[in-house]
Protein backbone atom coordinates (compact mmCIF):
# COMPACT_ATOMS: atom_id res chain seq x y z
CA UNK A 1 0.00 0.00 0.00
CA UNK A 2 1.41 3.00 -0.83
CA UNK A 3 0.10 7.25 -0.52
CA UNK A 4 0.98 9.18 -4.03
CA UNK A 5 0.24 12.46 -3.33
CA UNK A 6 -1.63 14.95 -1.33
CA UNK A 7 -3.14 17.82 -2.39
CA UNK A 8 -5.33 20.80 -0.36
CA UNK A 9 -7.31 23.52 -1.54
CA UNK A 10 -8.96 26.41 -0.27
CA UNK A 11 -12.86 27.05 -1.37
CA UNK A 12 -11.62 29.56 -3.90
CA UNK A 13 -9.71 26.93 -5.79
CA UNK A 14 -6.13 28.03 -4.55
CA UNK A 15 -3.88 25.22 -3.84
CA UNK A 16 -2.82 25.80 -0.61
CA UNK A 17 -0.50 22.58 -0.01
CA UNK A 18 1.04 20.19 -2.07
CA UNK A 19 3.36 17.13 -1.13
CA UNK A 20 3.52 13.31 -2.83
CA UNK A 21 5.70 10.73 -1.95
CA UNK A 22 6.04 8.00 -4.21
CA UNK A 23 4.56 9.73 -7.51
CA UNK A 24 6.23 7.93 -10.26
CA UNK A 25 4.35 9.66 -12.72
CA UNK A 26 4.59 13.52 -13.56
CA UNK A 27 1.56 14.94 -15.11
CA UNK A 28 3.55 17.42 -17.83
CA UNK A 29 2.04 20.14 -17.08
CA UNK A 30 3.76 22.87 -14.28
CA UNK A 31 2.19 22.81 -10.94
CA UNK A 32 0.47 25.51 -11.41
CA UNK A 33 -1.40 23.96 -14.12
CA UNK A 34 -2.06 20.82 -12.50
CA UNK A 35 -3.36 22.31 -9.56
CA UNK A 36 -5.54 24.04 -11.87
CA UNK A 37 -6.98 21.19 -13.31
CA UNK A 38 -7.37 18.61 -9.94
CA UNK A 39 -9.49 21.73 -8.73
CA UNK A 40 -11.64 21.51 -12.18
CA UNK A 41 -11.91 17.98 -12.00
CA UNK A 42 -12.87 17.72 -8.83
CA UNK A 43 -15.13 21.00 -9.31
CA UNK A 44 -16.99 19.32 -12.33
CA UNK A 45 -17.46 15.78 -10.66
CA UNK A 46 -19.19 17.44 -7.24
CA UNK A 47 -21.87 19.27 -9.87
CA UNK A 48 -21.92 16.19 -11.98
CA UNK A 49 -22.68 13.82 -9.30
CA UNK A 50 -24.88 16.25 -7.34
CA UNK A 51 -27.42 16.74 -10.80
CA UNK A 52 -27.25 12.41 -11.75
CA UNK A 53 -27.90 11.13 -8.44
CA UNK A 54 -31.22 9.57 -8.12
CA UNK A 55 -31.89 10.79 -4.38
CA UNK A 56 -30.92 13.60 -2.13
CA UNK A 57 -26.99 13.38 -0.67
CA UNK A 58 -25.25 14.06 2.07
CA UNK A 59 -21.69 13.79 1.67
CA UNK A 60 -21.44 13.69 -1.99
CA UNK A 61 -18.47 12.32 -3.46
CA UNK A 62 -16.00 9.80 -2.02
CA UNK A 63 -13.51 8.60 -4.15
CA UNK A 64 -12.88 6.92 -7.56
CA UNK A 65 -10.73 4.30 -8.98
CA UNK A 66 -8.65 4.00 -11.73
CA UNK A 67 -7.05 0.66 -12.91
CA UNK A 68 -3.89 2.05 -11.23
CA UNK A 69 -4.60 4.69 -7.98
CA UNK A 70 -7.44 5.69 -6.03
CA UNK A 71 -8.51 9.67 -4.92
CA UNK A 72 -10.07 10.17 -2.04
CA UNK A 73 -11.93 13.71 -1.30
CA UNK A 74 -12.85 15.25 1.95
CA UNK A 75 -14.81 18.52 2.28
CA UNK A 76 -14.73 20.33 5.63
CA UNK A 77 -18.37 22.77 5.51
CA UNK A 78 -15.67 25.99 5.17
CA UNK A 79 -15.45 24.74 1.75
CA UNK A 80 -11.47 23.21 2.28
CA UNK A 81 -10.90 20.27 -0.11
CA UNK A 82 -8.30 17.80 0.79
CA UNK A 83 -7.53 14.98 -2.01
CA UNK A 84 -5.16 11.68 -0.91
CA UNK A 85 -3.70 9.34 -4.25
CA UNK A 86 -3.19 6.07 -3.10
CA UNK A 87 -3.43 3.08 -4.49
CA UNK A 88 -6.00 0.70 -4.78
CA UNK A 89 -5.80 -1.55 -2.05
CA UNK A 90 -6.51 1.66 0.36
CA UNK A 91 -10.22 1.49 1.93
CA UNK A 92 -11.68 4.33 3.32
CA UNK A 93 -9.33 7.23 4.55
CA UNK A 94 -12.05 9.56 5.40
CA UNK A 95 -11.10 9.34 9.07
CA UNK A 96 -7.41 10.10 8.24
CA UNK A 97 -8.26 13.19 6.11
CA UNK A 98 -10.60 14.36 8.91
CA UNK A 99 -7.53 13.82 11.48
CA UNK A 100 -5.69 15.91 9.14
CA UNK A 101 -8.09 18.81 8.79
CA UNK A 102 -8.71 18.72 12.76
CA UNK A 103 -5.38 18.44 13.82
CA UNK A 104 -2.81 19.33 11.63
CA UNK A 105 -4.48 22.14 9.40
CA UNK A 106 -6.22 23.60 12.12
CA UNK A 107 -3.38 23.48 15.17
CA UNK A 108 -0.71 24.46 12.90
CA UNK A 109 -2.07 26.53 10.48
CA UNK A 110 -5.31 28.47 12.04
CA UNK A 111 -3.96 28.52 15.11
CA UNK A 112 -0.78 29.80 13.70
CA UNK A 113 -1.40 33.90 13.31
CA UNK A 114 1.89 34.19 10.75
CA UNK A 115 -0.30 31.56 8.40
CA UNK A 116 -2.63 33.67 6.30
CA UNK A 117 -5.89 31.56 5.37
CA UNK A 118 -6.06 31.88 1.89
CA UNK A 119 -2.33 31.89 0.65
CA UNK A 120 -0.22 28.92 0.19
CA UNK A 121 1.08 27.18 3.38
CA UNK A 122 4.71 28.06 4.01
CA UNK A 123 4.65 26.85 7.80
CA UNK A 124 8.02 24.69 7.98
CA UNK A 125 6.12 23.07 10.96
CA UNK A 126 2.95 22.62 9.48
CA UNK A 127 4.83 20.40 5.94
CA UNK A 128 6.93 18.56 9.45
CA UNK A 129 3.70 17.67 11.36
CA UNK A 130 2.09 16.31 7.85
CA UNK A 131 5.14 14.22 6.59
CA UNK A 132 5.32 12.49 9.70
CA UNK A 133 1.67 11.83 9.94
CA UNK A 134 1.36 10.81 6.75
CA UNK A 135 4.67 8.17 6.91
CA UNK A 136 2.88 7.03 9.75
CA UNK A 137 0.22 5.58 8.76
CA UNK A 138 -0.91 2.11 8.36
CA UNK A 139 -1.37 2.44 4.55
CA UNK A 140 1.94 3.92 4.06
CA UNK A 141 4.86 1.05 3.87
CA UNK A 142 8.12 1.66 5.28
CA UNK A 143 10.02 0.16 1.84
CA UNK A 144 8.79 1.40 -0.84
CA UNK A 145 7.69 -1.01 -3.64
CA UNK B 1 -29.94 -3.60 -4.23
CA UNK B 2 -31.06 -1.69 -7.09
CA UNK B 3 -29.20 -0.22 -10.38
CA UNK B 4 -30.90 3.04 -10.93
CA UNK B 5 -29.68 3.90 -14.52
CA UNK B 6 -27.39 2.90 -17.77
CA UNK B 7 -25.28 5.49 -19.97
CA UNK B 8 -23.65 4.02 -23.32
CA UNK B 9 -21.39 6.88 -24.31
CA UNK B 10 -19.54 6.71 -27.85
CA UNK B 11 -16.30 7.29 -28.54
CA UNK B 12 -16.66 11.39 -28.96
CA UNK B 13 -18.61 11.98 -25.72
CA UNK B 14 -21.58 11.87 -26.98
CA UNK B 15 -24.73 9.80 -25.03
CA UNK B 16 -26.06 7.05 -27.62
CA UNK B 17 -28.08 5.62 -24.86
CA UNK B 18 -29.69 5.73 -21.95
CA UNK B 19 -32.46 4.01 -19.58
CA UNK B 20 -34.00 4.18 -16.42
CA UNK B 21 -34.42 0.83 -14.37
CA UNK B 22 -34.99 1.84 -10.42
CA UNK B 23 -35.90 5.16 -9.52
CA UNK B 24 -37.58 6.67 -6.34
CA UNK B 25 -37.35 10.29 -6.51
CA UNK B 26 -38.62 11.47 -3.02
CA UNK B 27 -41.92 13.79 -3.15
CA UNK B 28 -42.91 16.16 -0.29
CA UNK B 29 -46.41 17.72 -0.49
CA UNK B 30 -47.21 20.77 2.25
CA UNK B 31 -49.74 22.96 2.92
CA UNK B 32 -48.00 26.12 3.96
CA UNK B 33 -49.32 29.14 5.24
CA UNK B 34 -47.95 32.99 4.40
CA UNK B 35 -45.05 33.80 4.69
CA UNK B 36 -43.71 30.73 3.50
CA UNK B 37 -41.22 29.51 5.46
CA UNK B 38 -38.95 28.59 2.49
CA UNK B 39 -36.31 30.64 0.52
CA UNK B 40 -37.10 29.95 -3.54
CA UNK B 41 -34.64 31.05 -6.51
CA UNK B 42 -35.28 30.75 -10.14
CA UNK B 43 -32.34 28.50 -11.36
CA UNK B 44 -32.72 26.72 -14.85
CA UNK B 45 -35.85 28.00 -15.50
CA UNK B 46 -37.36 25.98 -12.45
CA UNK B 47 -38.01 26.87 -9.06
CA UNK B 48 -35.90 25.76 -6.68
CA UNK B 49 -35.58 25.93 -2.68
CA UNK B 50 -32.60 28.06 -1.35
CA UNK B 51 -32.58 27.53 2.20
CA UNK B 52 -34.73 26.23 4.59
CA UNK B 53 -35.02 22.42 4.87
CA UNK B 54 -37.66 21.12 6.73
CA UNK B 55 -40.05 18.08 6.76
CA UNK B 56 -38.16 16.48 4.27
CA UNK B 57 -37.92 19.43 1.61
CA UNK B 58 -34.24 19.57 0.45
CA UNK B 59 -32.21 22.46 -0.57
CA UNK B 60 -31.93 21.64 -4.29
CA UNK B 61 -35.69 20.34 -4.95
CA UNK B 62 -37.58 21.69 -7.47
CA UNK B 63 -41.61 22.93 -6.86
CA UNK B 64 -43.44 20.07 -8.73
CA UNK B 65 -46.98 21.43 -8.32
CA UNK B 66 -49.21 24.14 -6.66
CA UNK B 67 -52.55 23.56 -5.43
CA UNK B 68 -52.08 20.21 -7.48
CA UNK B 69 -51.84 22.20 -11.03
CA UNK B 70 -48.32 20.87 -11.85
CA UNK B 71 -45.59 23.17 -13.00
CA UNK B 72 -43.99 23.64 -16.26
CA UNK B 73 -40.09 25.08 -15.62
CA UNK B 74 -40.80 28.74 -13.94
CA UNK B 75 -44.85 28.79 -14.11
CA UNK B 76 -47.94 26.53 -13.70
CA UNK B 77 -50.01 24.50 -16.35
CA UNK B 78 -52.37 27.26 -15.89
CA UNK B 79 -49.27 30.07 -17.22
CA UNK B 80 -49.11 32.14 -14.18
CA UNK B 81 -45.69 32.33 -12.54
CA UNK B 82 -44.92 30.45 -9.60
CA UNK B 83 -43.24 33.01 -7.99
CA UNK B 84 -45.85 35.77 -8.54
CA UNK B 85 -48.73 33.21 -6.99
CA UNK B 86 -46.35 32.44 -3.83
CA UNK B 87 -45.78 36.27 -2.91
CA UNK B 88 -49.76 36.56 -2.78
CA UNK B 89 -51.16 36.97 0.00
CA UNK B 90 -54.73 35.90 -0.34
CA UNK B 91 -53.94 32.48 -2.03
CA UNK B 92 -52.82 31.45 1.45
CA UNK B 93 -53.20 28.45 2.56
CA UNK B 94 -51.16 26.91 -0.39
CA UNK B 95 -50.54 23.74 -0.86
CA UNK B 96 -46.86 22.84 -2.94
CA UNK B 97 -45.49 19.42 -3.85
CA UNK B 98 -41.63 19.38 -3.92
CA UNK B 99 -39.53 16.95 -5.42
CA UNK B 100 -36.07 16.38 -6.29
CA UNK B 101 -36.20 17.65 -10.28
CA UNK B 102 -36.09 15.18 -13.17
CA UNK B 103 -33.17 15.49 -15.22
CA UNK B 104 -34.44 16.33 -19.05
CA UNK B 105 -32.77 14.75 -22.11
CA UNK B 106 -30.54 17.82 -23.31
CA UNK B 107 -29.10 17.38 -19.46
CA UNK B 108 -28.36 14.04 -19.86
CA UNK B 109 -26.63 14.42 -23.05
CA UNK B 110 -24.63 17.06 -21.22
CA UNK B 111 -23.89 15.05 -18.08
CA UNK B 112 -22.50 12.28 -20.46
CA UNK B 113 -20.00 14.66 -22.24
CA UNK B 114 -19.08 15.95 -18.82
CA UNK B 115 -18.43 12.04 -17.74
CA UNK B 116 -16.47 11.73 -21.09
CA UNK B 117 -14.11 14.46 -20.26
CA UNK B 118 -13.64 13.94 -16.43
CA UNK B 119 -12.75 10.21 -17.26
CA UNK B 120 -9.94 11.96 -19.01
CA UNK B 121 -8.82 14.22 -16.57
CA UNK B 122 -8.47 11.00 -14.16
CA UNK B 123 -5.92 9.47 -16.73
CA UNK B 124 -3.77 12.77 -16.85
CA UNK B 125 -3.91 13.49 -13.35
CA UNK B 126 -2.84 9.60 -12.43
CA UNK B 127 0.18 9.69 -9.68
CA UNK B 128 1.09 5.96 -11.60
CA UNK B 129 2.20 5.33 -15.15
CA UNK B 130 -0.38 3.88 -17.75
CA UNK B 131 -3.76 4.48 -15.66
CA UNK B 132 -7.49 4.30 -17.22
CA UNK B 133 -9.76 7.03 -16.57
CA UNK B 134 -12.14 6.62 -13.96
CA UNK B 135 -13.52 3.21 -13.44
CA UNK B 136 -15.50 3.26 -10.42
CA UNK B 137 -17.08 6.64 -8.52
CA UNK B 138 -18.06 6.20 -4.95
CA UNK B 139 -20.71 8.68 -3.32
CA UNK B 140 -22.62 8.06 -0.23
CA UNK B 141 -25.90 7.14 -2.04
CA UNK B 142 -25.23 5.41 -5.54
CA UNK B 143 -21.75 4.30 -7.30
CA UNK B 144 -20.97 4.66 -11.12
CA UNK B 145 -19.19 2.16 -12.43
CA UNK B 146 -17.23 2.56 -16.06
CA UNK B 147 -16.37 0.03 -18.47
CA UNK B 148 -14.50 1.45 -21.56
CA UNK B 149 -14.21 -0.74 -24.60
CA UNK B 150 -10.80 -1.35 -27.06
CA UNK B 151 -13.19 0.81 -29.70
CA UNK B 152 -13.43 3.72 -27.26
CA UNK B 153 -17.51 3.11 -26.53
CA UNK B 154 -18.36 3.54 -22.34
CA UNK B 155 -20.65 1.99 -20.49
CA UNK B 156 -22.01 3.72 -17.49
CA UNK B 157 -23.90 2.02 -14.78
CA UNK B 158 -25.66 3.72 -12.03
CA UNK B 159 -26.11 0.99 -8.55
CA UNK B 160 -26.88 1.11 -4.97
CA UNK B 161 -23.22 1.19 -3.24
CA UNK B 162 -23.99 -2.36 -2.20
CA UNK B 163 -24.39 -3.72 -5.55
CA UNK B 164 -21.98 -6.73 -6.57
CA UNK B 165 -20.84 -8.35 -9.78
CA UNK B 166 -21.45 -4.85 -11.49
CA UNK B 167 -18.02 -6.14 -13.91
CA UNK B 168 -19.68 -8.85 -14.92
CA UNK B 169 -22.76 -7.20 -15.66
CA UNK B 170 -20.69 -4.56 -17.86
CA UNK B 171 -19.52 -6.97 -19.82
CA UNK B 172 -22.42 -8.44 -20.80
CA UNK B 173 -23.92 -5.17 -21.72
CA UNK B 174 -21.20 -4.73 -24.02
CA UNK B 175 -22.12 -8.41 -25.41
CA UNK B 176 -25.71 -7.22 -25.72
CA UNK B 177 -24.52 -4.00 -27.68
CA UNK B 178 -22.16 -6.26 -29.98
CA UNK B 179 -25.14 -8.75 -30.46
CA UNK B 180 -28.13 -6.53 -30.95
CA UNK B 181 -26.71 -2.37 -31.90
CA UNK B 182 -24.04 -3.52 -34.31
CA UNK B 183 -25.53 -6.55 -36.38
CA UNK B 184 -28.87 -4.57 -36.70
CA UNK B 185 -28.40 -3.24 -40.39
CA UNK B 186 -30.49 0.05 -39.27
CA UNK B 187 -28.18 1.21 -36.95
CA UNK B 188 -25.47 3.65 -37.54
CA UNK B 189 -22.44 3.89 -35.49
CA UNK B 190 -21.50 6.26 -33.28
CA UNK B 191 -25.82 7.07 -33.48
CA UNK B 192 -28.42 6.65 -31.04
CA UNK B 193 -29.18 3.29 -30.08
CA UNK B 194 -33.11 2.66 -30.90
CA UNK B 195 -33.16 -0.95 -31.34
CA UNK B 196 -35.94 -3.13 -29.74
CA UNK B 197 -33.73 -6.38 -29.48
CA UNK B 198 -31.46 -4.09 -27.60
CA UNK B 199 -34.09 -2.11 -25.05
CA UNK B 200 -35.38 -5.89 -24.16
CA UNK B 201 -31.79 -7.46 -23.74
CA UNK B 202 -30.25 -4.46 -21.56
CA UNK B 203 -33.29 -4.88 -19.14
CA UNK B 204 -33.37 -8.61 -18.99
CA UNK B 205 -29.39 -8.42 -18.11
CA UNK B 206 -30.08 -5.76 -15.18
CA UNK B 207 -32.93 -7.52 -13.77
CA UNK B 208 -31.24 -10.86 -13.46
CA UNK B 209 -28.00 -8.93 -12.30
CA UNK B 210 -30.18 -7.20 -9.64
CA UNK B 211 -31.76 -10.51 -8.94
CA UNK B 212 -28.48 -12.42 -7.99
CA UNK B 213 -26.53 -9.76 -6.50
CA UNK B 214 -23.32 -11.87 -6.77
CA UNK B 215 -23.80 -13.71 -10.60
CA UNK B 216 -22.48 -17.14 -11.11
CA UNK B 217 -21.68 -16.40 -14.89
Amino acid sequence: MTVFNFYIFDRNGTCLYYAEWNRKKQSGISKEEEFKLMYGMIFSIKSFVNRISPTDMKDGFMNFKTTKYKLHFFETQSGLKFIMNTDLNVGSVKETLQLIYSSIYVEYVVKNPLCYLDQPITSELFKAKLDDFVRGLPIFPTSVS
Amino acid sequence: MAIFSVYVINKAGSLIYHYDHTSNRPEVEKTFSFPLELKLKIFDERVVVAFGERDGIKVGHTVLSVNGIQAEGRCLKDGRDIIEVLNDEKKYPINIKFGRPKLTSNQRIMLASMFHSLFAFGTQLSPEPRSSGIEVLETDTFKLHCHQTMTGIKFVVLTDPRQTAVEMLLKKLYEIYADFALKNPFYSLDMPIRCELFDDNLKGALEQAERLGISNI
